[in-house]
């Protein structure tokens, strides 16, 4: 009887020993690895961003400027996003917001979009997507530049009924055989400057309210 | 002794290969294998995996009451893996949100723990360290000829996808195979991979064939070089 419990004993010490050990270097491989981390998803952040904002338009870090957005259905959010207002000498220059697009080919569609204060758009692009690979994936940049066709564009031109892929009757280019994805994209960017419109003051001077 | 290395080396690339032999750790060969960089970079990061818990575990075996061995390993492998999970997320951030989830998966891996539990438990410290790098190696080279297949049937490319681990300037290093290549997409999708991974293994299967049917055509090669 006693052979077995110092048996058992010495099976949960030596458990123990490991998980202490184990433990110990985590911490440490932690610790050393904590600041490289939060400056690198930093800077592909501040990179992402940047990609829909003219260069040189901006000069507050996007970052830190970061302001939460509540759930909305215009921009697809069904949890609180972000958007980042851009700022030249501290005047509202842009302002970048997260949207959805909730029906792509393969499920939710992550964008960025830019829009200058009167109302156009500086850029869009896909931040995250599952679109099928070599057909509807020329929505993302590093595949083609179709997504670069909003830069400029206002719910004034095109008119709204022009807010669809060409072969919906619209003005917006789509590769044939592959309309899901970018009538997606589409239909998400309108109802990210619709959104816009009705929240301009709100968002440029950052008084957008918390959760609704 | 020398021997000794030398079989560790033929197992790990060929004889006892985990990817085309052995067939274990298909969940990453198979997601993973879209690119030749994509693969063959989780093979590293399993290498490397490899080749320190073979070598903990051989230092540690005596330590370890039979009883809860197991646990034991998965904790060495768990700890192992997180730290190059951190270290790549700290450092090659870009590469760690492609290979994304496959990196902790490496811990559920059935290739660490079988290295581990069949050789470093019983073997020193060095040959299981040979043995985990060899096992590694040998995984590697099957996925990134699967991606590297996949890849070029796929896109046409090859080696695209290396600016996430070393900058955009590695994109001059792209190689475009087939120029003007319309892409096939279904050796992209996972059947590609199905089918990619059971043409390798063919094709290992049938040169071991015609090794085993000319073992003369092998051994008179000296004699001719008098």
């Amino acid at each position: 009887m006693s052979e077995i419990s110092r048996n058992i004993k010495l099976t949960a010490l030596a458990l123990l020993g490991f998980s202490i050990v184990g433990a110990v270097l985590l911490a440490g491989t932690f610790d050393l690895t904590r600041a490289p981390i939060e400056k690198s998803e930093r800077e592909a952040k501040i990179k992402l961003i940047a990609q829909v904002l003219p260069a040189g338009s901006y000069d507050n870090d996007l970052v830190k400027s970061t302001r939460p957005l509540p759930a909305n259905p215009l921009l697809g959010l069904k949890k609180p996003g972000a958007y980042y207002p851009a700022k030249l000498a501290g005047k509202p220059t842009a302002v970048v917001l997260e949207a959805v697009a909730p029906d792509g080919y393969a499920g939710e569609i992550k964008l960025l979009v830019g829009i200058l204060p009167d109302g156009r758009l500086t850029g869009v692009r896909v931040t995250a997507h599952s679109e099928t690979p070599g057909l509807g994936d020329y929505i993302d940049v590093a595949k083609s530049p179709w997504i670069r066709q909003f830069a400029g564009k206002s719910l004034d031109a095109p008119k709204a009924d022009d807010w669809r892929v060409k072969k919906d009757g619209g003005k917006f280019d789509a590769m044939a055989g592959a309309t899901i994805s970018p009538r997606a994209v589409v239909k998400a960017v309108k109802l990210a400057l619709d959104y816009f419109a009705r929240h301009r003051a709100e968002l440029l001077t950052q008084k957008v309210r918390d959760g609704q | 002794m020398a021997s000794e290395t030398r079989d560790i080396i033929v197992n790990g690339l060929w004889k006892q290969n985990p990817g085309i032999v052995q067939i274990l750790g298909m969940c990453p060969t198979l997601a993973v294998s879209s690119s030749l960089v994509n693969g063959l970079s989780l093979g590293l990061a399993t290498t490397m995996v490899m080749a320190l818990a073979n070598t903990a575990a051989a230092l540690v075996s005596r330590l370890v009451p039979p009883a809860v061995r197991i646990p034991v390993y998965i904790l060495i492998i768990a700890t192992l893996v997180t730290m190059v999970d951190l270290l790549m997320h700290a450092y090659l951030l870009q590469l760690y949100l492609v290979l994304g989830i496959y990196i902790p998966l490496i811990v559920v891996n059935c290739i660490v723990l079988a290295r581990v539990e069949a050789y470093a438990s019983k073997h020193g410290a060095f040959y299981s360290f040979l043995d985990g790098l060899m096992m590694g190696l040998g995984l590697s080279l099957v996925l990134a000829a699967l991606g590297g297949l996949r890849e070029i049937f796929g896109k046409g490319l090859l080696l695209s996808g290396l600016d996430l681990a070393f900058g955009p300037a590695a994109n001059a290093y792209v190689i475009h195979v087939l120029p003007n290549y319309q892409g096939l997409l279904l050796a992209i999708l996972p059947p590609g991979a199905f089918i990619g991974l059971g043409l390798l293994i063919a094709a290992r299967n049938r040169i071991e064939e015609i090794r085993a049917l000319e073992p003369r055509a092998v051994s008179l090669q000296p004699q001719q070089a008098d």
